[in-house]
Order: structure tokens, then sequence, then C-alpha cells
């Protein structure tokens, strides 16, 4: 009975390991998709088409507020790790929530930059510009957008099976990508916001 | 209101010319009888838990094969309609055809060939062979895997689809070149099939190759180092990193082409500040690695052969490998050269021209060890050793065009010419498809636990040879002369029509060998117990996939293998094989959500082409939540015990055994082509004579 525990065990650890490890190979093919956004954006950012361009368009404390934002809630899913390592099920349902509502105040900013962008009649329709800063920006809040329906569902079986070995795994992979969006959040930061008012 | 419900699905595109009508009809006719038989047999409940929501990576390449199977008629059918037009299009005639069809035909046998046909043989090889190799029992993940097949099977059907819910097909090329694809040159919805069908597989094989990755890195039989894998399992990895890096591109790209022509954004438009270059700079960044997607397993599989035809180890596995790794490589940087004419400066065009041609030397170290290995060794010329050495001549011609079109002085003369058509159909064909058949009689086999008739599939081979070079060198000699590709149509002073003419005869031969190899297929099946592999060695083979029976149980092995060398199972026979032992074996259970989430694909795919909002919608919450009852399940596996184990393994000997052998499994050799042709007569007329439907 206990060479079989011991067993499992090493089977458990085999399989998170080669999950994780396929996740990570996930996080590569989703970079490689954002590098053709971004490549994308790098040729067409000057083909306005005689519309605006990126200086005269963005704000750069919006995009400063939401490069707080989710920096903040990078930490706070850091912080919710450690907690779900130590199998602590309150703390680590508080810091996810606290994940959780950086990342829908994240949302709202982009949303209400978005609209407001639009209702000036600055549409992805405009120029290649704007298409291309539209797709790319909002390819990474759709991103966000499943990370946030996918640490709500997390959050819901927490609760419902208390934090077991699977949903520790889930939490993992999930921080991971929460961090993969905030770095590709910096390069959308550096990229589209600052090098425009170069 | 009804654009509400059905988006700009109105009747207009519902099938109305003969070639969408006739498919429409074989397809139906096809779909029903099919149905009919299954209900008939009452084996729905059958097909359902035993092989769709099968997550066995055995079971999941059969399915490959007998798609890829189906799809190689189909855009087989597409060749030959192709080769026809053009045998009878010079001069006051123009063929059979309008251009419109005629664009759309070469347009889908580009797509099926390379999507539906090569792809996915490629990965039923990888799937059946791959876990069997390294000894594991299954891939990394079961879910991904079926997921991935399945979403295959969506993009099948897209492709497809404009036989039933009309339309038409893309008529831009088998990569839609920009700007031509864009909604101002073709507003029809033949290009969102072409995004659509594409869109789907492709994510399928990203899903598919990540799990790849995730099963040869992390889950090899102990003692199995990188440096001790088969060559089959380093071409696989070598081809499945490729794919993982390249295909995220062709998703973003096809995602951008999309919203291009649906949403109103302006990435490769040629107004408001889009740059149609930039697709077509994306779409080959995929492109071309794709085609050493497909062609580094083929290598795989011939330096498997080759070793056990010649019955030595591989010459200098280590140059094998690394010239695999080189070409993989190498072919992330050669994407310009499909367009050296794009105007791209002369250092750039300069650059790519010699990145091209490095490529020949780590393929060239790949040629000389098979060669090598061949020297001093005992060669046993079975077919699979034929198609190898039918696509060593083969390759090398087409190798040597490819080095000439990789120089661009020479290029722009070369370009959009048959001679790169025929050049690339001797890399995809005498590489590609030769690799798989090589594979296929090789594995055969293991497969299905007999081994393929012998005679008939040498008249096979040697008609694709033959239909080859009579389809192919004419091609060559066509280009050089001036004719473009992609042409319906010539001028009769030209002198053409004679070679189009013997291009033509050859695409016949070349489909008599495809009836020769169902042929060879049928004329096994009736000596399946004739033919039978009792050991599971049949070549005196060296890598683990001949250690276990043919076909192997659903647990591979009952013990996992122990590796110290190279050649593990060689090893083993010489050691003498150690006496069965029983272990308890974790399976993982049969799940529908790679259908579903499948399905859902496919409808948002189809509401994407048709604009139908609400099916969007739908479906996407469809494939959430699937997503979500599924990644929350923790029981997806079940153990079978030892003494389980032992049983099944006793059942299996005893069954094997017990074989009676039938009229034809008492000939002394295997059945000639005669033979199999009479035995089928006397069966039809006996069922005419006998009234035998009766009893169905």
């Amino acid at each position: 009975m206990v060479i079989a525990k011991v067993i499992n065990h090493h089977e458990e650890e085999a399989a998170n390991d080669r999950v994780l490890f396929g996740f990570w190979v996930y996080l590569m093919t989703d970079l490689l998709m954002f590098s053709v956004l971004f490549a994308s954006y790098a040729v067409l950012h000057n083909n306005t088409f005689g519309g605006v361009s990126g200086g005269q368009l963005f704000s750069l404390p919006i995009a400063l507020t939401e490069t707080l934002l989710l920096l903040t809630s990078s930490f706070t899913v850091g912080i919710g790790m450690i907690a779900a390592r130590q199998r602590d099920q309150l703390k680590t349902l508080i810091w996810f929530g606290i994940t959780f509502v950086l990342g829908l105040v994240f949302l709202f900013f982009e949303l209400r930059e978005f609209a407001a962008f639009i209702h000036e009649g600055h549409t992805l329709q405009s120029s290649a510009f704007l298409s291309a800063f539209f797709i790319l920006v909002g390819t990474h809040g759709l991103h966000i957008t499943s990370g946030l329906l996918w640490m709500g569902t997390t959050m819901a079986y927490i609760l419902k099976r208390g934090l077991n070995t699977a949903l520790v795994r889930k939490l993992t992979m999930l921080s991971l990508f929460w961090h993969f969006l905030d770095i590709v959040w910096i390069f959308i930061f550096t990229i589209v916001y600052l090098a425009a008012f170069v | 209101m009804k654009e509400l419900i059905l988006g700009k699905l109105n009747m207009q595109s519902l099938p109305h010319e003969w070639f969408t009508i006739g498919g429409t009809v074989a397809f139906l006719g096809l779909t029903l009888v099919a149905v009919a038989v299954i209900t008939r047999m009452k084996r729905w409940n059958w097909l359902w838990s035993e092989w769709l929501t099968s997550v066995d990576p055995k079971k999941i390449g059969i399915m490959y094969f007998l798609v890829a199977g189906f799809m190689l008629l189909r855009g087989g059918i597409d060749a030959i309609m192709i080769w026809l037009q053009q045998a009878l299009s010079a001069g006051p005639s123009h063929g059979y055809l309008s251009a419109d069809h005629f664009q759309q035909i070469f347009t889908a046998h580009g797509n099926i060939m390379v999507f539906f046909v090569a792809m996915a043989f490629i990965f039923g090889l990888i799937n059946y062979i791959v876990p069997l190799q390294i000894g594991a029992r299954d891939l990394a993940s079961p879910f991904l895997n079926t997921l991935g097949f399945w979403l295959y099977v969506g993009g099948v059907v897209m492709v497809n689809m404009f036989f039933l819910l009309g339309g038409e097909y893309a008529a831009t090329g088998w990569l839609a070149t920009a700007p031509l694809s864009g909604i101002q040159f073709s507003p029809g919805v033949g290009v969102d099939y072409w995004i659509w069908s594409l869109q789907i597989s492709g994510i399928g094989t990203t899903l598919a190759a990540i799990n790849f990755i995730m099963t040869i890195l992390k889950m090899r039989a102990p003692g199995m180092t990188l440096w001790k894998m088969p060559l089959f399992t380093w071409g696989s990895l070598c081809s499945m990193i490729m794919a993982v890096t390249v295909f995220p591109l062709l998703t973003a790209t096809l995602f951008l082409m999309y919203f291009d022509r649906s949403i109103g954004t302006h990435f490769f438009t040629t107004t408001a500040g889009g740059d149609p270059m930039m697709y077509v700079n994306l779409i080959w960044m995929w492109g071309h690695p794709e085609v050493y997607i497909l062609m580094l397993p083929a290598f795989g599989v011939f330096s498997e052969v080759v070793s056990t035809f010649s019955r030595k180890p591989i010459a200098s596995y280590t140059s094998n490998v690394l010239g695999m790794i080189g070409v993989s490589a190498f072919a992330l940087s050669v994407w310009l050269h499909h367009f050296f004419t794009m105007g791209a400066s002369a250092d750039v065009n300069a650059f790519f021209g010699v990145m091209t041609m490095f490529i020949a030397i780590p393929t060239s170290v790949l040629v000389f060890t098979w060669i090598a290995t061949m020297y001093k060794g005992r060669i046993r010329l079975d077919t699979p050793m034929l198609w190898f050495l039918g696509f060593i001549a083969i390759f090398t011609i087409g190798g040597i065009a490819g080095l000439m079109m990789a120089i661009p002085p020479a290029d722009f003369q070369l370009h959009n010419s048959l001679f790169l058509v025929a050049h690339f159909h001797s890399m995809v064909i005498g590489g590609v498809l030769f690799g798989i058949f090589c594979g296929l009689s090789y594995w055969f086999p293991k497969f299905t636990g007999f081994r393929l008739n012998e005679p008939i599939g040498r008249y096979a081979f040697w008609c694709w040879i033959v239909g080859f070079c009579m389809s192919f060198i004419p091609m060559y000699i066509l280009g050089l002369m001036g004719a473009t590709r992609r042409m319906d149509h010539y001028d009769a002073n030209t002198g053409w029509q004679a070679l189009f003419i013997v291009m033509f005869i050859g695409g016949l031969i070349i489909m008599a060998g495809v009836a020769l190899q169902l042929a060879q297929i049928l004329a096994s099946f009736i000596q399946k117990n004739r033919l039978r592999d009792t050991t599971g060695d049949p070549w005196d083979g060296r890598s683990l996939e001949w250690a276990v029976p043919s076909a192997p149980p659903f647990y591979n092995f009952t013990v996992i293998p122990e590796v110290s060398t190279r050649d593990a199972f060689l090893d083993m026979k010489q050691k003498g094989l150690a006496k069965a032992t029983y272990e308890d074996i974790i399976i993982p259970k049969n799940t529908g959500a790679g259908i579903y989430i499948a399905a859902f694909g496919f409808f948002a795919s189809f509401a994407f082409v048709w604009h139908i909002i609400w099916l969007i919608v739908v479906s996407m919450i469809g494939i959430v939540v699937v997503f979500i009852v599924r990644g929350f399940n923790e029981e997806s596996e079940y153990t079978i015990t030892a003494g389980e184990v032992q049983k099944l393994e006793e059942a299996r000997i005893k069954h094997a055994k017990s074989v009676v052998l039938g009229k034809y499994d008492t000939y002394e050799e295997d059945l000639g082509l005669k033979e199999l042709i009479r035995i089928v007569i006397e069966f039809a007329l006996d069922i005419v004579k006998n009234k035998r439907w009766q009893k169905w």
C-alpha cells in the first residue's frame, strides 16, 4: 500500500512536470502569435493614411495606469501562488480575488480608451496604423479576458472541491499565463505607447 | 431578420454548377451509404465508444490514415482535372473548365494535398509509431491528441463545404496571395472557406505538435537518452519543434486576413496604408518551413527503412541527426526565396539565396548517410526499400532543380513557371508522399497484424515512378520553355500541347498506381491469415515498435522496457528476450470532449464564413463550457491491474493460435494481380447468381 502510494506520487510528479513543460511550449506559441502582431504594428505604425498618429492619439497617463495595474496584479498573483503552495485556501482565494479585480479594472481602462478613440472617429477601419493598434492591443485584452474567465472558474472550483493538487497545478499554469501577459504588456507599453512619443 | 438568422447565406449560394452538384451528390451518396451500413450493422455504439472518442494514439493514427487516404483520392481527382484541362485547352479549344473553375480546382488541390493528405498521413505515422519507438504507453496529453485530430477533421469538412452548402472555393492559389485574396478582388466566400479550413486544422496541428514535443522529451523509456532515440522519432521531434515555431504565425496571419475581409481592417489591403507584401512574407515564413515539417518525419522513415533492409545500423547516426537539425534550423531562414521578384535589395536576395543553397548541405549529409548505410549491407528489396530507392532518385532531381532556383537571377526567369511546379512536386511526391508510402508499407504489419501483398505493391510502385516521370519531366521542360503555372489556356503555336498530353497520360498512370495500391490492400485482406505476422517483428527490426505484438495491445507494453543502446530491440534480441512479466497500468479514459470542441469550432468557423453572428456566439460559449467541464474533470484515467493484463495477454496468444486458414491462405505465394481480379469477379458473380443480397 505504501509502495503503491510512492509510485503514485512519483507518477503524479512526472505528470505535473510534463503538463507544465507543455504549458511553457504553449506560451511560446502564443508569444509567436503576438510576434506577428508586433511585427505588423512595427511595419504599419507610420501608415496613418493622413489620419492621426500614435503621438496625437495616445494618453501616457492612462497607459501608465494600465501598466501599474497589471504589474501589481502580477505581484498579487505571485503572493497567491505562495499561498496556494502552502495549501492556504483562504489566502489563495483572497490574493487571486485581488488579482481578478485588478485585471477587471485594467480591462475597464482599456475598453474606455478604445471607446474614446472610436467615439472620436478613429476606428480600426481608418488606417493601417489603427488596424494594427486595435488588433495588437485588443488581442492582449482578449487574453486578459480569457485569463479572468479561467481565474473565475478555478476559484469557483476551489470553493467547491477545496484546494487539491490538480487545482494547484491549474493555478500554477494560470499564474504563468498571467505573468506572460504582463510581459507582453510591457512590450506593448514600450513599443506602442512610449515609442509613439519618441 | 433573415440576415440575423442566416447571415450572408441564401438560395443563390446552394450548389448550381455541374461540378459542385456532382460533388454534392457523390458526398451525400457516400455519407448515406455509410450511415445505412452502420445502422444496419448496429455499429453506432461501437463506432462511438471504440473509435470516435478514443484517445489511443494507435486508433487516432488509423483514423488519420483513413481520412487522409480519402482526401488523397479527392485531391488526385483535382490533379487529373487540371491535367485534362491543360491537355485540351490549346488554341481555339478552351478545354472543358472555365477559368474560374480551373482556379478553384488548383487551389483546392494544393490545400488538400498539403494540409489534409500529407500532414494527416505524417501525423498518423507519428501518432502510431513514436510512442511505440520511445517505449511509452500513450501521449503526454491524450485529450489534446483527440482534439487535434477532430479539429483536423473539421478542416477537412470545411474545405469540402462548398459542395454541400454552396458558395465557391478560393480561386487564389494555395496560399491566397494578397491583395488578390482581399475582399475587393475576391468578394465571394471562397477565401473565407480557405481561411477557416486552414485555421481550425492549423490550430489542431499546433496542439498536436505541443503534445508530441512533451511526449518525446518527457516520456521516453528509462535509459533512452536523446542520442539513443530512433531516427524516425528524431525526425518527428525536429518536425514538431518547427511546427510549434511556425504554425502560430499561420494562425495569426489568417486572423489578420480574415479581419481585412470581414471587419474592414487594413493589414494587407492596397488602400489606407495596408501592405500586401507583408502578407506574402508572413505566409511564407510559415509556408516554407511547412514543407520541411512534412519532410523531416519522412527522412526519419527512410532512415529506419534503409537501416532495417540493409541489415546494418545507420551509417553515422550523429551526422544523420545533425543533418536533420541543420535542415530544420536553416529552413526557418529561407522564406524569401519564394518571392525574389518582390523587389527587395540585391543584398537581401543574396542572403536568402545563399541560405537556400546552405540547406543542400545538411540534406546531402542525410542522403549520404543513407547511401553509406546501403554500402556493404545485405540489402533486401522489399516494397518499402523500393519506395526509398525511388525517393533517392526523384528527390535528387528535385533538389538540384531547387538549387537552380535558389540563384536569384535564374529565379527571375523560373519564378512562377511550371519548372517551379515540377520542382516542388518532385520534393513533395518524391520526398514526402514516397516517404509516407514507404512508412505505411513498412509498418503496415504493425498496424494490422498482417503484412501487405508484395507483387501488387511492386506494380503500384512502378506505376507511380513511371507515371511521375512522365508527368513531371515534361513539366520541367515546359517550364524552361516559358509555360507559367496556373495556366488554363495557351496558344497553339507554342507547340506545348504534345507535352501537356504526355503529362496527362502520366497522370493516368499514377492513378493506375493508386488503384493498384487499393487492390494491394484488398489482396492482403483476402490472404490476411497467410500474411499474418505472428512474431510482431516481420522485418527483423531494430527499434522498440517491433518488440510488441502486431497489432499492439491498447497499453502497448506490458512492462516498459529498459534501453541501453541505439537499436534497442536488436540488442534485446541478441541478448535473448526476457520472459513476460506484468504490472499495473494506468490508462486514460476515452473522451468525447475533443469531438464536441471540434464540432463547435467547425460551427463557429462556418458562422464566420457566412457572418452568422448568433451561431458564432453560441459556438464560442459551447467551446468554453466543454473546456471548463473537461479541464476540471479529475478522473480521466483508470488502472488495469497486473492480473488483468496477464489475462488479456494470454487471451491474445490463445486467439492467435486458434486462427483458421481460409481458402486463399493456403496459397504458396502472395496473390498476383490476375488472381485477385479472378477472385473479385467470382465473388461478384456469386452474389448475382445466388442472390446473396436477399440475406442483407
